[in-house]
């Protein structure tokens, strides 16, 4: 009674038998032939000549028989288009089927099949199913649109179907919302730059919601499409983080990880000192260990993305070492991964117990495990310096065993214990020098002679040894050859005497019998030096090394941020950038790890995205916060404290004005503003009463004042930044009077961070090394934030660039011209001075948008006499344009309004120092000329402000 | 997302193709099959292998490769995961995952997989809602099916697809209301030469068979639950609730589940119920051995240790084994160098000992490498990190079930270096 008897088959020949049976009368004997087909289908047999007959039998009531029908068709309609058009009239017809199980059947089915001519008619009956009453044939029909995308992505775009999908965002049920996700995503990514998933709060917050009632498959969708959000703030990155945190404890792993890319990713925004990010930090270990208990293959790939988050936060593990100690039977693809993190966690307090472990490790069968441990044991000498002493006498122990590869892997990592400490455990190169003969790896006999050469004064025989090398020249690796060549010059160098003879032999095998290039060349380099000037020679050969680094391995920073925001997915497994290796991917974007919020202060930050990708175009969010505004304004008492009403009595300046500007601003939004401004009290208790009206899915109390937060935020409606202005580098400092060093530079700020962009070149004829950088003291407390980063000597003609941090937190002096720097910089020849002047909007910060009845009361309590009025010439911008490049430069528009043609806009500006600048500015259309009137209370920076406005504007 | 599915055998026949999207030819599989060879042990295969076009993600269960194709970033646990849960599904439809269940059931296996896969996207994975749409085949329904010529393809949407509940369908209706639970500790541990502890900790799972009628909303609660820091749920656990009170709170699927899975970490101390004396050494003439092997109770809180195994995985060089087991059978596997020691029920008054002289290949040098032993136990009625359910409350229904809790614990990679 099994389906096996489909696979046995008589003598007369299978495709006609079959033919025959599903041209058959009956209906059972159809479906057992249609079943026949489907098996040797299974098995990779062609059975498409067999398509018309079973075409034929799609017409039926069966449903059993309809699905075994489109498995066929999906499998080989490719292959015969003409003949699979006879299907469409019943596809067609299936759309339309009462049962909504046959309508998404049908149109899941037709999407399958990829031939231009179906596709033509699936549009329409697609369109009604993504507008189905049905949610389970929605969802189908969300992923059919991919489906279409992949085989005619400009047929969906015509069609209109994208805005549909991106509708079905907002569906009430989370698992079409899921598959709309997923759909998105998919499309997206042969789209790179297609916006297509336009994540603002709003559908954040639908994602959120979704999220928890989703299926776990659509969990990994969706929490897969958050890690690509940018959140405003240190707030809103905190909320989402907490309505992510459950789902740490699902029991789907990928749905776990894909949680923990979420979390990484948005923690990067969380204020250090914020208790929460303790305590996020401390819910990420469980989770993590858990994974390691899954199956193999599941454990495999969480340990290569475990290796990436060790390398970005090593603490969330530092006490786990033990989890991933290595069980004799794990698969050897998991033991080395294992290995690999026990080093990278390996510290002071858990050296002695790792050290253990990995002697245990050598001991093992697997001869690539064994190798790895012993390498391993190396590694953690290099680390952690209080274990080297351990770790030798460990590899000692391991070079007693003389078991082949255990002896040649403890020698090449003795090596690099040496280049690390050097001078204090060449006592083991006698139990080293015993077991030279045993060596047959290349790069073990080239430590080994490196050894030899280094400490060719140390070892009596040395010139023995190496010429014992010397026999077989010919037949060694490059590898060997070249570092003979060097350790037998050394050798000479150092005991010119004995070895004479041995340095001829060796120089000549290197330059006249070798065909390799590159160890001719190096001869030929040693042969000049020595007959040339030996003590040179000396100098270059004998010179001392660098130390080697710690960590030799770790993946470099910038691409390790990237991966940080792939976790879990190939490129996580691989640890390169997707780019790199996905075929599919067309110019992937690179993701990028969201910048902290500013220094404490500036807690709000909304500039992220700046430093972030600008995926998210300037879309024009309709002000919620009035919304909310006006409803408050409803349910509370009406606004009783009205605004004190503006005295025509008020002088000049500000008559025009208030009489102009703010008071028709109130005038025109006295139903919605009027509300706010007068009802700050009533305000507050609506945001008291709010938690109480939110829908409980909103998670525990702080996460609802997070998302109130959030609302509000959004009041000023003004989209995007477009990224603050930099001028053009200028000569700071002339060759001439630099002693030949060159500055040139600019400032910037990114992403709340203050920056000095330098240029040094070198135009002197020495090499310019021992740089660093200070500040006198000056207006706004400027100092640079770390030491002036140029590690290598500047040689002459090179020119180098740095970026260098400068925090506000140094002496303040008031200097004239306001913004005027003086600046010191020193290198080896002397210590130059010079001085430059910043621009102000340095120090706008992020968070300077004020609130509008805090605009209003601010500006009438600052006293007239405190105003200035600018003209800023020749600018073409319309308003909108205007305010949006100057909100890249953190100036931030308040409130907007139109009157005769005259656009107003009220704009507020925060210094570093936590002083206010108040602005309006007046536009006229076909004017070119704008009027700026500034209000501070600290009257001397107006003028800077202005140039400000007029350097951004203008550029 | 998942483009094509392969299942492959331990011989290398490809026995199964599925495909979701376009049709991929099956030669990609060659690059599975070099892996294979490479890895010599089935085990070894690595999980994910790139090929120049696609990548191939395989999981090895049940002596069965399941190789899926994919072609575009897609999160490889995604792939895994869901390759497990054809695993499962298959076991659950037909009794066992086997190259011959598949086979035997080929129609059933590729109505499943389009069920639970749409252009690479899960479509139907809970067991439940599968089982409404594709019945699993009884000897009683095809019999039926024969004769009466109807099908085992379910006609209707299945009622919990969409609801918020998903992995419960509704109009359940048994006449004996009954929920059982199943608390099983799995102890992995690392103990060195000493009998020190180098590592230990607990994974346990809480199996649930509820069979109880209606819409019945559970709340289990713990004597203990400040033990469990670590934990993962099945989907219908509210875990709001277990965060703030931690009780597990839930709708039942129906039938049998997980309930949750927990895993007390080597940070606590894990009690270990036995403890193992042992010398295995091998002489540096003579071609031979001496093994001595002694099994006695450690913390067994009271509780009787059962079905103790000890195994060890010897060197190559090991050809026979000539002992004497005081208690239980010995058989040492020449070819595979296993030596099996099945001990039974642990006596604490006659302690098992194994004792006796291995011969090696003669001419051949002293192993280099020191055997482990795996040991594999059981112990009934205890859950050995101490969690006690306290008691399980039923809202939501008015009739009476029955209820029930059971313990045990169980080694899982329990290992005693030499």
């Amino acid at each position: 009674m099994t389906d096996s008897k489909y696979f046995t088959t008589t003598k007369k020949g299978e495709i006609f038998e079959l033919k025959a049976e599903l041209n058959s009368d009956k209906k059972e004997k159809k479906k057992e032939a249609v079943k026949k087909v489907i098996a040797s289908m299974t098995v990779g047999k062609d059975v498409s000549a067999l398509f018309p007959d079973v075409v034929n039998c799609m017409q039926t009531d069966n449903l059993e028989l309809k699905k075994l029908v489109y498995l066929y068709l999906m499998n080989y309609a490719k292959s015969q288009p003409d003949m699979a058009i006879m299907a469409v009239n019943t596809f067609v017809k299936d759309c339309e089927d009462p049962n909504p199980l046959i309508r998404a059947l049908a149109v899941r089915t037709m999407g399958c099949i990829r031939v231009d001519k179906i596709t033509e008619y699936l549009c329409e009956p697609l369109r009604k199913c993504l507008k189905d009453e049905d949610p389970y044939v929605r969802k189908t029909a969300a992923v059919c649109v991919a489906k279409l995308h992949d085989i005619n992505a400009q047929l969906v775009e015509d069609q209109g179907f994208l805005d549909t999908l991106k509708d079905l965002i907002s569906d009430s049920n989370p698992m079409v919302v899921a598959n709309a996700v997923a759909a998105l995503s998919e499309i997206a990514e042969s789209h790179p730059n297609s916006n297509l998933l336009d994540l603002n709060p709003q559908t954040i917050n639908k994602l959120l919601t979704a999220l928890n009632e989703c299926t776990e498959w659509g969990q990994i969708f969706i929490l897969d499409c958050l890690a690509n959000y940018m959140p405003r703030d240190d707030r809103e990155s905190q909320s989402i983080c907490e309505r992510v945190t459950p789902r740490l404890s699902h029991a789907n792993s990928a749905v776990v990880l894909s949680a923990v890319k979420v979390l990484m990713k948005f923690m990067e925004m969380l204020p250090k000192d914020l208790d929460y990010y303790g305590t996020l930090l401390k819910k990420l270990a469980p989770p993590l260990v858990t994974l390691l208990s899954a199956e193999p293959e599941l454990q495999y790939v969480a340990l290569r993305n475990i290796n990436l988050i060790v390398q970005k936060r090593p603490e969330i593990l530092k006490h786990e070492m033990k989890v991933f100690f290595v069980k004799y039977n794990d698969p050897i693809y998991v033991k080395l991964e294992k290995l690999d993190i026990m080093i990278r966690l390996a510290s002071q307090a858990n050296i002695a117990q790792v050290l253990a472990e990995l002697k245990e490790y050598a001991t093992e069968v697997d001869v690539d495990f064994v190798r790895k441990a012993v390498r391993a044991i190396g590694r953690c000498a290099i680390k952690v310096e209080q274990s080297a002493e351990r770790c030798v006498s460990t590899l000692l122990d391991l070079i007693q065993t003389k078991v082949n590869y255990v002896v040649q892997e403890a020698i090449v990592v003795i090596k690099d214990i040496f280049r690390k400490y050097p001078n204090k455990y060449e006592s083991v190169i006698a139990t080293l020098c015993e077991n030279l003969d045993s060596l047959d790896e290349p790069e073990a006999r080239a430590a080994m002679i490196w050894i030899v050469g280094e400490y060719a004064e140390r070892i009596d025989n040395a010139d023995e040894l190496l010429e014992s090398f010397l026999e077989g020249f010919h037949d060694e690796s490059t590898q060997v050859q070249l570092q003979l060549l060097t350790a037998i010059v050394k050798l000479f160098l150092k005991k010119p005497t004995e070895t004479q003879e041995l340095v001829q032999q060796v120089l000549s095998l290197a330059t006249q019998d070798s065909d390799n290039p590159d160890l001719r060349d190096r001869g030929y380099i040693y042969w000049r030096l020595l007959s040339t000037d030996p003590v040179a020679a000396k100098e270059v050969v004998l010179a001392e090394k660098p130390l080697i680094s710690e960590e030799t391995d770790l993946i470099e920073p910038t691409l390790l941020e990237e991966l940080i925001c792939h976790i879990g997915t190939l490129a996580s497994v691989y640890h390169k950038p997707p780019s790199a290796f996905v075929e599919g991917s067309r110019g992937v974007q690179h993701k990028r790890i969201p910048a902290r919020a500013g220094s404490g202060e500036s807690a709000e930050s909304s500039d992220v995205g700046q430093s972030g990708p600008s995926e998210a175009p300037p879309a024009v969010i309709p002000s919620q916060g009035d919304l909310l505004g006006d409803l408050l304004n409803l349910d509370l008492a009406p606004p009783t404290a009205t605004v004190p009403s503006v005295q025509p009595s008020m002088q000049m300046g500000a008559m025009d004005l208030l009489g102009g500007g703010l008071d028709s601003l109130m005038g025109d939004d006295s139903d919605t503003l009027g509300g706010d401004i007068g009802g700050s009290p009533s305000m507050g208790a609506g945001l008291g009463a709010a938690p109480a009206a939110m829908p409980a899915s909103l998670g525990a109390a702080p996460a609802v004042g997070g998302g109130l937060g959030d609302l509000f935020d959004l009041g000023g409606g003004v989209g995007m930044p477009t990224g603050s202005y930099v001028a053009p580098k200028t000569v700071w400092l002339l060759a001439m009077k630099g002693k030949g060093l060159e500055i040139s530079g600019t400032f910037a700020r990114r992403g709340g961070i203050i920056q000095m962009d330098l240029t040094l070149t070198n135009k002197a004829m020495s090499v310019m090394t021992d740089f660093a950088i200070q500040f006198n003291r000056n207006s706004f407390g400027l100092a640079p934030a770390g030491p002036l980063q140029v590690l290598t000597p500047l040689s002459p003609n090179q020119t180098i660039d740095v970026s260098l941090p400068l925090s506000t937190s140094g002496p303040v002096m008031k200097m004239e011209p306001l913004n005027n720097l003086q600046v010191a910089v020193k290198n080896n020849i002397d210590v130059f001075y010079f001085s430059c002047q910043y621009p102000l909007s340095l120090l706008f910060v992020e968070d300077g948008k004020m609130d509008r009845q805090v605009f209003l009361a601010t500006w009438k309590d600052i006293p007239n006499e405190n105003e200035a009025h600018f003209q800023i010439k020749d600018i073409h911008l319309n308003s909108d344009v205007a305010s949006n490049k100057l909100q890249g430069s953190n100036i931030f528009t308040i409130a907007k309004r139109t009157v005769e043609g005259q656009d107003m806009l009220y704009q507020s500006v925060k210094l570093t120092n936590g002083i206010w600048v108040l602005a309006e500015m007046r536009i006229q259309t076909g004017n070119p000329n704008y009027t700026l009137s500034i209000r501070c209370r600290a009257p001397e920076v107006c003028q800077f402000v202005y140039l400000c406005y007029e350097l951004v504007l203008k550029n | 997302m998942i483009h094509s599915l392969f299942l492959i055998n331990t011989s290398g026949d490809l026995f199964l193709e599925k495909h979701w999207k376009s049709v991929i030819s099956r030669s990609v599989c060659d690059y599975f099959f070099e892996a294979r060879e490479k890895a010599v042990e089935p085990d070894n295969v690595p999980p994910v292998i790139p090929t120049p076009h696609h990548y191939l993600i395989t999981i090895y269960r049940e002596k069965i490769f399941f190789v899926s194709v994919i072609q575009t970033e897609v999160p490889p646990l995604f792939v895994i995961e869901f390759l497990h849960r054809v695993a499962e599904t298959f076991q659950d439809y037909f009794g066992e995952c086997s190259e011959t269940t598949i086979k035997d059931n080929v129609v059933i296996v590729y109505e499943l997989l389009e069920e639970m896969l749409d252009n690479g996207f899960p479509l139907a994975t809970e067991s439940n809602i599968l089982k409404e749409l594709i019945r699993p085949p009884t000897i009683l329904r095809s019999m039926v099916n024969t004769i009466t010529g109807s099908s085992n393809v379910g006609e209707t949407l299945p009622t919990g697809q969409l609801s918020s509940i998903p992995w419960r369908r509704a109009g359940v209706k048994y006449t004996n209301n009954e929920a059982y639970f199943d608390v099983v500790e799995e102890i992995d541990a690392i103990l060195d030469k000493s009998g020190t502890t180098v590592f230990a900790e607990i994974q346990g799972v809480i199996d649930a068979c509820v069979k109880l009628s209606g819409m019945p909303d559970l709340t289990l609660s713990f004597m203990n639950p400040r033990l469990l820091d670590d934990v993962s749920f099945h989907p219908c656990v509210r875990y709001k609730r277990w965060e703030s009170e931690r009780v597990i709170s839930f709708i039942p699927p129906d039938g049998n589940f997980q309930l949750m899975s927990y895993h007390i970490s080597a940070q606590n101390l894990v009690a270990i119920p036995i403890y193992v004396k042992q010398n295995i050494s091998f002489f540096e003439t003579g071609s031979s051995g001496r093994l001595d092997i002694t099994v006695g109770p450690k913390q067994t809180m009271g509780k009787t240790v059962e079905c103790l195994v000890v195994t060890i995985h010897m060197p190559k060089v090991v050809l026979s084994a000539n002992l004497n087991a005081t208690q239980g059978t010995y058989n040492y596997d020449p070819v595979t160098k296993i030596l099996l020691w099945d001990i039974g029920k642990l006596n604490p008054q006659k302690l098992p000992n194994l004792k006796g002289s291995l011969s090696l290949l003669s001419g051949a040098p002293k192993p280099e490498e020191n055997p482990s032993l795996n040991i594999d136990l059981k112990i009934q009625q205890l859950a050995i990190s101490g969690l006690k359910v306290n008691r399980l409350d039923m809202y939501g229904e008015k009739y009476k079930p029955f209820k029930g809790v059971k313990y045990v614990t169980k080694a899982g990679k329990f290992q005693v270096r030499t």
